[in-house]
């Protein structure tokens, strides 16, 4: 049995876990002589692709656009700066979006960023918690003078977002599943809910006003204050058409006036 | 009474459907919980449907037992609740470390197994068991380095854990081929001591060879259909302590649901085997 060489445990797996990112030639002390043996790249190798396996699961529309190698090749730079903080790899790749705005490599794609944001909804809406789409007959139980008082919960799986950029929802459906829809697009700015009323998430293309509304009604103004502001983007807004079309994207889950706390 | 676990499969996504439907006898499925630490949706309800017809089991890798720290609370508390909502009939982790000051590494890393670390472990081990409300089952891990400071056999280290905290052991015959194969000793020497008593379950798995990182250098890669050298092994460990729940691992080149059946259905005939004879 032999004592002194070994490195206390907290220490051995500060240097282990930065030898797994760094150069051989940079280990400490604590674990330079398992580096120097070849079978270290064991663990760098599994520790690598378990990220950039899961970055490739988690941005599919966005591997799909770039093609596998380029996509791995960016996913290992950011693997490098951001290690999963969590085991649940679904969570990995939160920043994923914010770093390709700012990747050199992809400054061509402007529309690159947006889709991945577009993925990382999609996998946020089907880990949702569960809960049924609100429908239009809710708001049959409320006075009518009232609905303005009341206030429109979205759906825990609904992420909505405006694309100044371009039509960033365009190229993320068309690439988040075999599509074979090639026809031109047409390049303005987009918007897209994600949501998941029942068990398959589902999409569907948003105005500027219906996703100022769905921010309003996010942050619990009540629905005249959200249709106001809704207007403020687009005067011309239809209003009944605008909560419709949510309420049948399944963007809701509950209709509540703000007098009663929630049921 | 229970209906007796004899071979089971890690569950794929892609096979949710087969597996629920499938009626061989005494099939189980095991899952890693950290694919299911979710709040809701359609992968929770699936794996409710499958247990509704099968046992299950929840095999982490990301408690990090070795790592010099406590388990990650949060982490344990998500675990227990799935494990209240899924009634698993194992609940196992692995004798290595993944989380470590903040970041997750996938993957079971090493570390040397001093008096230090076994006192940290056994200390973690007994925290995941209380707040888990469970026995969980221990598994060792593939070898590819030699780490200077070893104070305890891997064998020794494990039935002192069992011993100070309770836990079982998980004995993974292929992780003792490749790391048998990677640092030099005898496989079946390994198998042949192992304790009984511990032994909760077995794992089986598939391994490949890297050449670019050593001639001989076997991968634990959960790739490959389980090699004859490990069905020996299996078979030896068998005749000696006995029939143990065992499970098939498969992680890449997934193939079809039926493919894996046939494979555990060798498990199973042979765990049928001794049990007839035991009945």
């Amino acid at each position: 049995m032999r004592t002194l060489s070994a490195a206390p445990l907290a220490q051995f797996q500060d240097a282990f876990s930065r030898a797994l990112f760094e150069e051989p030639a940079q280990a400490g002390a604590a674990v330079a002589a398992l580096v120097a043996q070849p079978a270290f790249a064991v663990y760098r190798n599994t520790v690598a692709k378990g990220c950039i396996d899961a970055l490739q699961a988690n941005f599919p529309a966005v591997a799909r656009l770039v093609g596998e190698d380029w996509f791995r090749a960016a996913a290992a730079v950011y693997v490098a700066d951001e290690r999963p903080a969590v085991p649940s790899l679904l969570a990995y790749g939160e920043s994923f979006p914010q770093f390709l705005r700012a990747f050199p490599p992809a400054a061509e794609l402007p529309y690159l960023a947006g889709v991945a944001q577009l993925d990382r909804f999609w996998t946020a809406a089907h880990v949702a918690a569960d809960a049924s789409a609100l429908e239009h007959s809710a708001f049959a139980r409320f006075d009518p003078d009232m609905l303005g008082e009341a206030m429109l919960h979205p759906h825990p799986a609904a992420r909505w977002a405006w694309f100044d950029e371009g039509p960033v929802f365009t190229i993320w459906s068309r690439n988040r599943e075999e599509c074979a829809d090639e026809g031109d697009i047409d390049w303005r700015a987009e918007g897209a809910l994600i949501t998941r009323p029942e068990e398959a998430v589902r999409w569907t293309s948003v105005d500027a006003a219906g996703c100022r509304f769905l921010d309003a009604c996010a942050q619990g103004q009540p629905i005249a204050q959200a249709l106001d502001a809704a207007l403020g983007v687009d005067p011309d807004a239809n209003l009944v058409r605008l909560v419709s079309g949510l309420l049948a994207a399944g963007a809701f889950a509950q209709l509540t006036l703000p007098s009663r706390n929630e049921p | 009474m229970a209906p007796f676990l004899t071979a089971g499969l890690g569950l794929k996504p892609r096979h949710y459907a087969e597996a629920r439907d499938c009626p061989a006898a005494g099939l189980w499925f095991e899952v890693h919980p950290e694919n299911y630490l979710v709040d809701g949706g359609p992968r929770l309800r699936w794996l409710a449907a499958i247990r509704e017809r099968h046992p299950v089991s929840l095999h982490g890798v990301a408690l990090s037992l070795a790592a010099d720290a406590p388990p990650d609370a949060a982490h344990l508390v998500a675990l227990r609740r799935l494990a209240d909502r899924i009634e698993p009939t194992l609940v196992s982790e692995h004798l290595a470390w993944s989380t470590w000051r903040g970041a997750y590494h996938p993957d079971l890393l090493p570390f040397p197994r001093t008096n230090e670390a076994l006192a940290r472990i056994s200390s973690n081990v007994s925290a995941a068991q209380e707040a888990l409300g469970r026995r969980i089952a221990v598994e060792n891990p593939s070898h590819y380095l030699r780490i200077d400071g070893h104070e305890w056999e891997e064998i020794d280290f494990l039935s002192e854990l069992a011993h100070r905290t309770g836990c079982g052991l998980l004995l993974d015959v292929n992780n003792v081929f490749v790391s048998a194969a990677n640092l030099g000793f005898d496989a079946a020497d390994y198998i042949d001591a192992f304790p009984a008593a511990p032994v909760m379950e077995i794992h089986l798995a598939g391994h490949s060879r890297d050449p670019a990182l050593g001639e001989r250098l076997l991968v634990d890669s959960h790739d490959a259909p389980v090699s004859e050298a490990v069905w020996s092994l299996y078979g030896r460990l068998v005749s000696r302590i006995g029939p143990r729940p065992t499970l098939i691992e498969r992680d890449d080149n997934v193939p079809e649901f039926a493919e894996l059946l046939a494979e555990r259905d060798r498990a199973h005939a042979l765990l049928s085997a001794p049990m007839a004879r035991a009945a």
